[in-house]
Parts: C-alpha cells; structure tokens; sequence
C-alpha cells in the first residue's frame, strides 16, 4: 500500500475522467455552478469510498459469475442513502442536480473501480482509492466548472456564494451563454483531455531522454 | 392524445436529444461509434433495451413499488430489472446473432450501465408518464440516440483523414466533433409541436 503513489495515481496519472475517460455523463452535464460540480463530486467521494469499502470486504464471498449484478446493487444502495439525505438536507442541489444523483448508479467510475480495483484489493486499500479516485473526478468537475461558469456566465461560486447569483466578474454583455450549455461541457472536457495527454506525452519524452 | 405522443416523439429525438442535450448515454456514444455498422447495432440494441426497459419499469413501479408503499427502492428496483433484461438480450443475441454479438462486444453488457436507459425510465416516473407516453419516450428516446450516434461514427470515420494537433488525438477532437454536433442540434430548441 503506498498512498503517496496512490494519491498521485487518482488525481493525475491514472485520473478516472482525464486519463481512464469514464464517468463523462455527469462530467459534462452537471458543471455549470460551482455548487453543482461540488455537491455532485462529494456525493461521489462518499459512494465510491462506500462501495469500494464494502465490496472489497465482501470479495471472497461474492461468486465470480455474478459479481457485477452484486456490485450494482451495493452501488445503488448507497447512491439511495445519499440521495434521500440530499433531498432531506440539500433540497437546493437535489433540484439543479436532477436526475443525476440517482445515476450516479450507472456512472462507470464507481463500478469501474470495483471491477478494477476493490475486488481484487485488500480493505484499506481500497478505502484509500476510492477517497483519491473520488477527489481526482471532484477536482475535474470542480476546475470544468470554474471554467464554465467563469467564461459561460461571467461570474465565481454561484449557488454558493453571494446568495446564490456568484460574484460577478465579467461585466454581463461579455460572457458566451454557449458554454454553459450542453455544447460547452463537450468542448471544455476536450481541450482539459487534450491538455492531459500533451503533460503526460510531455513528462513521458523527458523521462525517456534521461 | 396523438399530438402529445408526437410532441414526445419530436422532444426525444430532436429537440431534447438524448445525448445532446441532457447528456445521457454518452459512454457507449463516445466509446462504440469508431464504425458507422457497429454504430448502427449499438443504437438498435439500446433502443430495443429502453423501450422494453420503460415498459417493464413501468409495470413494476405501478403495480409493485407504488402499491406496497415502497417507492424509496425505484433506484436499486430499475436497475435490477434493467441488468435482467440486458442479460436476456444477450443471451438471446449469442444463440441466435452471433455476429452482431461478437460486433457489440464488451459494450453489450454495459448496456446496463448505460445512463440512457436508466435515465429514460427515471425520467418516465418523473415527469409522470401512462403506460403508452412512457414506451413511446422509451423507444423514440433510443431512436434519438440511434441517430446521434450514427452521425457521429460516420463523421468519425472521416476524422482519420483530418490534421489536427497530435494532443487532440483519440477522445478530444471525438468530443469536439460531438459538441459541434450538440451546437447544431440546438437549432430545434424552438421546435414544437402546437
């Protein structure tokens, strides 16, 4: 177990949206506030870390056959848990989030990290990987959503701050409302993903040249 | 009755696009669409999936978690029964398709996880549709994605041939491909059905 490796592992080198490129559903349409992009990744931390807990525990008893069918429904166990405390709690974020809670279900990230990780990995480990792996997708949703809102609507930390509007920092004739929209998430997932793979070509020709 | 079928129909195809404008299924989307004929066995099976999936979802939320007062299960319920349907599929498929089995691959069973189908039938409870709206979603809901995805693929094949940065390669120029393709599906967000 080494979680230096680890944590590197999940918010960069192996990084589940940038580098593994699942989980893109939520990715692109969620991350149009900060709230949004906030609430939806802790809400995923707290699943995977779950799940990842629990089917790791279970590995040995769970027969190989229908190992996917168990993951699924410990997945949306807790994806259930969290959204009725959602609901109770945050009513707020259970509506701009929208159907997306309940899908975090079906989001490849957490039952990826079963197959790959959790059922082949001890208890502690995978508690660690699920953590990291968790604030690799928040920080993705977090640094789309800083660019989105930034660029889209010309404000920071809206939901969250200043009474929910953001504070304003572009005057409001010159952001492009394009970026908020559905073409936005896809164009600005690119460019992030394109910028990954150039750091990392870029880190593998100096390790090669050394 | 008929005009709000078609205004169902219209919604799921074109106007609120699935996968372009509510970002539903996008990991098949990006992930089979390398080849317009795989494409086109991806988008039949996961139309197929969704409307049989509406209907049976349908039937089990009415009939079993409405009536014994269990609806806090829809969740963990659909997704059952969705993973249940997707193995008949595919078992179906291996006896009697074996090509379009092969074709489909790993991508088959992920049907399940296919936020699409999930999405459809959560969307169906949600927006409180009968038994007829919900299918027809179901089904023109998939056809929306047939199509999208069927587009896509084939512009894809052509992107082979395009020169763009070598950063870009693989999945971001797909998705720059695809947001193009989202901004023109925006043109019908005034289209409606009177």
């Amino acid at each position: 177990m080494n979680l230096g490796k680890q944590f590197k592992e999940g918010l960069l080198t192996n990084n589940p949206v940038l580098v593994q490129v699942i989980g893109m559903c939520s990715t692109m349409a969620i991350t149009t506030s900060l709230f949004n992009g906030l609430g939806m990744g802790v809400a995923v931390i707290v699943i995977l870390t779950l799940s990842n807990v629990i089917i790791s525990a279970m590995r040995k008893i769970i027969p190989d056959k229908i190992r996917i069918a168990m993951f699924i429904v410990v997945i949306a166990g807790f994806v259930t848990c969290v959204d009725l405390l959602i609901q109770a709690f945050l009513p707020a974020l259970s509506s701009s989030l929208g159907v997306f809670i309940p899908l975090i279900v079906v989001n490849c990230i957490i039952l990826g990290r079963a197959e790959a990780f959790s059922y082949k990995n001890g208890v502690g480990a995978s508690f660690f990987d699920g953590i990291f792996q968790g604030i690799g997708y928040t920080a993705v949703l977090v640094v789309m959503c800083l660019i989105r809102e930034f660029l889209g609507a010309g404000t920071f930390g809206g939901g969250i701050l200043n009474g929910g509007d953001g504070i304003r920092i572009l005057p409001e004739q010159f952001p492009m409302a394009m970026l908020t929209l559905p073409v936005g998430g896809f164009l600005v997932l690119a460019c992030l993903i394109a910028a990954m793979q150039w750091a990392l070509s870029k880190s593998k020709n100096k390790e090669e040249s050394k | 009755m008929i005009t709000n079928l078609l205004s169902i129909t219209l919604g799921a195809i074109l106007v609120n696009n699935f996968i372009f404008s509510q970002f539903l299924g996008c990991c098949p989307f990006l992930g089979v669409s390398k080849k317009v004929d795989t494409a086109v066995g991806m988008g039949i099976a996961v139309t197929f999936v969704m409307g049989l999936a509406s209907a049976v979802c349908y039937v089990v939320n009415e009939f079993v978690l409405l009536r014994f007062d269990l609806a806090y299960m829809q969740t963990v319920a659909f997704i059952l029964v969705i993973a249940a349907l997707v193995q008949f599929i595919e078992m179906f498929l291996q006896k009697s398709m074996p090509s379009l089995y092969t074709a489909l691959g790993i991508y088959l069973p992920l049907i399940t996880t296919n936020c699409a189908v999930l999405g459809v039938v959560l969307l169906n409870v949600q927006n409180n549709y009968n038994f007829i709206e919900s299918v027809v979603y179901g089904i023109t809901g998939g056809l929306g994605f047939l199509l999208a995805i069927v587009l896509f693929a084939s512009i894809r094949e052509r992107l082979v041939f395009a020169d763009y940065p070598k950063a870009f390669e693989g999945f971001p120029i797909a998705l720059v491909t695809a947001g193009l393709m989202a901004l023109a599906f925006m043109g019908f967000s005034g289209l409606k059905v009177w």
